[in-house]
């Protein structure tokens, strides 16, 4: 069973913890993110209404924290998301999950190449 | 194989000190520097056999944060290892301030010059002639007046913030109407339980009132517990007039002109009272003036608060009908009330619809501080003299402020700076106070101009910051919040939630912290308040433990949950008075909603609604000119005020300074997203980079604010391009409140035009520079 990573994103503050926190775990340089939080909005749906998505995208660099996670850690990111929005594990548990609430959004990062 | 959610388990029950992989891992709480506030995060520090930190991570243990960290904490390696940093006590001559002409001297020889000095300028002008200078948030933030006072012997400690415009305005105007601190929204933080325990209520109601907690935690509030609140059930309410990211999860969302709060506040109480809505039963038991404030805001009914703050009239009545049935119901209510002339008012208005909707100091609603829990207010006060005393510059024209906060007043300062009246400023010490960066001094120009009037003058940070350039002979170089021990207490000790050890587990040069140079010059300069201390621990131990547990016995406990004094309704068991009694530590023993402390300072009792200075309303002939209103200084995550420029991963999140204008507005003024724009009004200009976004109604922009360059050239007159994008230069000098407080930094008037140039950073150059981290062999 591959594992993956779930995130609330209607609690996702944006505070891109997440995204520091795999730069400095895996020593990426800056402007090197292993994920990146992608910011949908602000834009106005009616008088009352703002949409504003902070919506975090694992990248091609994500390796889903390998070596932690045999160590029986967590991810970094899960490990100190300010919102503690993520969760990871195997992905049938994480469906089961995703069902009890909507907006959420689960990756499943494994290797590839993007030229 | 199980799922994981939140933020792990591997580490809980470890010691504060344990070995992992070869590494010493040791447990700790942060505070400063980076600077930050003080809700003291739980980190986790690993650190190889050469002494050098390789790794930092949140702690687990910690029972507010979890291990939750934010960019600022993640990214220490880099700030502790940073090129620019200063490891070593420096001085230069009077004739090279502003020069990079420093030279490296031994702490004993900084610590004796500091003596002489203060000797010096005691003996021939007095002792009042020496000016501690303060800056916010960092473990030195509160110790400003014990700096000057206790260490220094001299009254006059100031932060050169306009109004004393932050927090404080908040605390004064708590302590004289209830007695007690600023009543923090309860997110459970002192609770074994958190929000589980039986002793807690889930607040059906969070109110952000002119404050975003969650990218800097403001006052120490852990602003994400509100995120753990509103998972659970909470509903959000934000009053701001801007979006940012949490209001667009709020219910409610009123976007109130800036300035306009006390009118908002004062038409929902009129709303309660005329609905009956209000607690008859706490309004008859506790509080004090209720028919008079009735009477008062049957002057703003929501029509004309709507006239006033932009507002619809249905939606505050809607808002008011909402708060007062919301059982329990919280108000943080934050910075943007402060920065406003009559600020004092708003936030009167603000503990009336706590008080009369019986939300003080119950579970849930508004968290009150213990009156046993004693702070460290007033250290070596005393010990100054009346006469001293006496020369604390501002007391007779701002009591209020002056004898509350035993600071001088913030303007005054200036004007006394740049006039030698009523005395002579002769020398001065900055610490953690970058006030010249478009943080704190209005009309930092002037500032920098009138503190060259100084003629000796020492700085303490980690940074040679602009103003350090500026104005200073002697450096001391401050350890950052890994490198020594000390204690921080959530929310500067105001509220029962945690205290926590910082311990240290690394060294990085000579670096010192804030607490052990304090004692250091203290113990030279007034043997009378330290002489009694073996040492420094002996010390911290009395300043920041009472003297009621060891720093050893917290070490060990990391952070301490401060179950002891916290309950609720205190004022029915006699806790919040010193002298037991149940009730109020008010002089009418209830909540003053008539305040006889402001009667007795000789203003307006009750609240009232007064136009910012400058407004589209008070200047309607300027707005032609100038036809936007400028809010300033919304926070980020990546930012502490002026701190976190040289490090590359923060500074790649938000390299510009930006400003906030709305689609609508750029189209019409030929701006484009991201094009560098000019900000002008009456006092001043600078440029910024705009950001075209919806997060601001038409007419209205945001700038930021803190920002200066590092990797520029740093001697004057650049100061590391310190004036080019100093959002402060647009800020008035002595705009302040009749009691003194508050400034319109967050309401204020400009144009903006679109200009050629560009400034854009070159993130390239800031990684290649400030990725060459020095660590020590
Ligand atoms: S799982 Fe690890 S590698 Fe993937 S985004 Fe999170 S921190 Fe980065
Ligand atoms: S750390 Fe969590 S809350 Fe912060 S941006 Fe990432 S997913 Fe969102
Ligand atoms: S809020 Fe302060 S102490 Fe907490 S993680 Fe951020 S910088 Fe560190």
């Amino acid at each position: 069973m591959r594992n993956g990573l779930l995130i609330d994103y209607e609690f996702c503050t944006g505070c891109q913890s997440c995204e520091v926190a795999c730069q400095k775990e895996h020593g990426f340089e800056a402007g090197t993110w292993g994920i990146r939080v992608l910011d949908e909005g602000p834009w106005e749906v009616d008088a009352k209404t703002m949409n504003w998505n902070k919506i975090p995208t694992p990248t091609t660099l994500c390796d889903l924290c390998a070596e932690r996670t045999e160590k029986g850690k967590l991810p970094s990111c899960v490990h100190h998301c300010l919102a503690a929005v993520m969760k990871y594990g195997p992905i049938d548990e994480l469906v089961k999950e995703m069902d009890k609430k909507p907006n959420q959004v689960m990756f499943v990062p494994g290797p590839y190449i993007c030229k | 194989m199980k799922l994981f959610k939140g933020q792990g388990t591997a580490d809980l029950g470890k010691p504060w000190r344990y070995e992992e992989d070869g590494l010493t891992v040791t447990r700790g709480c942060a505070w400063s520097p980076p600077g930050c506030h003080p809700v003291g995060c739980g980190i986790k520090t690993y650190v190889n056999s050469a002494g050098e930190l390789v790794r930092i991570e949140g702690d687990e243990n910690h029972p507010v944060t979890g291990g939750r960290l934010c960019v600022r904490c993640l990214t220490m390696r880099d700030y502790v290892y940073n090129p620019d940093r200063v490891l070593y006590p420096m001085k230069r001559a009077r004739e090279d301030r502003g020069k990079n002409r420093w030279e490296r001297i031994t702490w004993d020889e900084a610590f004796d010059t500091i003596a002489e000095k203060v000797a010096y300028y005691k003996e021939n002008y007095g002792a009042e002639s020496i000016l501690m200078q303060g800056g916010t948030g960092r473990e030195g933030g509160p110790m400003l007046p014990a700096y000057a006072q206790a260490a220094l012997g001299t009254p006059n400690a100031s932060q050169p913030l306009s109004g004393y415009s932050c927090y404080i305005p908040r605390v004064a105007g708590t302590t004289y109407v209830t007695g007690v601190a600023y009543p923090e929204m309860d997110y459970a933080g002192g609770l074994p339980g958190r929000y589980d325990d039986p002793e807690f209520t889930l607040p059906e109601l969070i109110v952000f009132w002119g404050k975003d907690p969650l990218p800097t935690n403001g006052d120490g509030l852990f602003g994400h517990a509100a995120i753990d609140m509103m998972r659970r059930g909470s509903k959000l309410m934000s009053i701001d007039p801007r979006v940012n990211w949490v209001s667009t999860r709020a219910d409610w969302h009123l976007r109130l002109r800036p300035g306009t709060d006390a009118a908002l506040g004062m038409a929902m109480l009129n709303v309660i009272i005329s609905e009956d809505l209000y607690d008859h039963d706490f309004v008859d038991k506790w509080c004090y003036g209720f028919e008079q404030l009735a009477e008062r805001v049957k002057e703003m009914p929501p029509q004309k608060a709507a006239e006033i703050t932009g507002v619809d009239a249905g939606f505050i009545r809607e808002a008011a009908r909402v708060y007062a049935a919301a059982k329990p119901a919280q108000i943080a209510w934050g910075l943007a009330i402060d920065m406003k002339s009559n600020g004092m008012q708003a936030g009167h208005c603000i503990l009336a619809l706590e008080a009369i909707t019986g939300n003080l100091d119950v579970p849930g609603g508004q968290l009150v501080g213990d009156v046993n829990d004693g702070l460290e207010l007033g250290f070596g006060w005393n010990e100054l003299g009346p006469e001293l005393q006496g020369k604390i510059l501002g007391l007779k024209r701002y009591p209020a402020m002056v004898s509350f906060v035993l600071n001088a007043h913030c303007d005054m300062v200036l004007d006394t700076l740049e006039t030698g009246e009523p005395c002579q400023f002769k020398m001065a010490g900055f610490e953690d106070c970058n006030g010249l960066a478009g943080t704190d001094c209005a009309q930092p120009q002037r500032w920098h101009d009138a503190y060259q009037n100084l003629e000796w003058c020492f700085g303490i940070d980690v940074w040679l910051t602009p103003t350090i350039q500026a104005t200073c002979e002697l450096f001391l170089p401050l350890s950052s919040t890994v490198e020594h021990d000390s204690v921080v207490y959530s929310h500067y000790g105001a509220s029962p939630i945690t205290m926590g050890a910082i311990n240290k587990s690394i060294t990085v040069g000579e670096g010192k912290g804030d607490a052990e140079i304090m004692y250091e010059i203290g113990r030279r300069c007034m043997p009378i308040n330290f002489g009694r201390f073996a040492n420094f621990y002996e010390f911290l131990e009395y300043y920041r433990l009472n003297g009621k547990t060891t720093f050893e016995e917290l070490r060990e406990e990391v952070v301490h949950q401060k179950t002891e004094t916290l309950s609720y309704r205190k004022y029915e068991t006699g806790k919040l008075r010193p002298d037991g009694m149940p009730g109020f530590n008010t002089p009418t023993g209830r909540v003053e909603l008539y305040s006889t402390m402001f009667r007795q300072f000789g203003v307006d009792p009750l609240p009232f609604y007064e136009e910012p200075q400058l407004s589209p309303v008070s200047t309607p002939e300027k707005m032609e000119e100038y036809p936007f209103v400028l809010t300033t200084g919304a926070r980020t995550y990546c930012y502490f005020h002026s701190e976190g420029k040289q490090i590359p991963y923060l500074r790649e999140i938000n390299p510009d300074p930006l400003i906030e204008i709305n689609p609508k507005d750029a189209l019409k003024l030929g701006v484009s997203d991201g094009q560098w724009v000019r900000v002008s009004n009456p006092f001043g200009s600078c440029v910024l980079k705009a950001k075209v976004t919806q997060t601001v109604y038409p007419g209205l922009v945001m700038a930021q604010h803190g920002f200066w360059f590092p990797e520029q050239d740093g001697e004057e007159p650049h100061l590391y391009d310190v004036w080019r994008s100093n959002i402060n230069l647009l800020m008035p000098h002595f705009y302040v409140g009749e009691l003194g407080f508050g400034a319109p930094y967050k309401c204020l008037i400009c144009k903006v035009e679109p200009i050629e140039e560009s400034y854009d950073t070159d993130m390239q150059a800031i990684w290649n520079r400030y990725s060459q981290l020095v660590v020590p062999e």
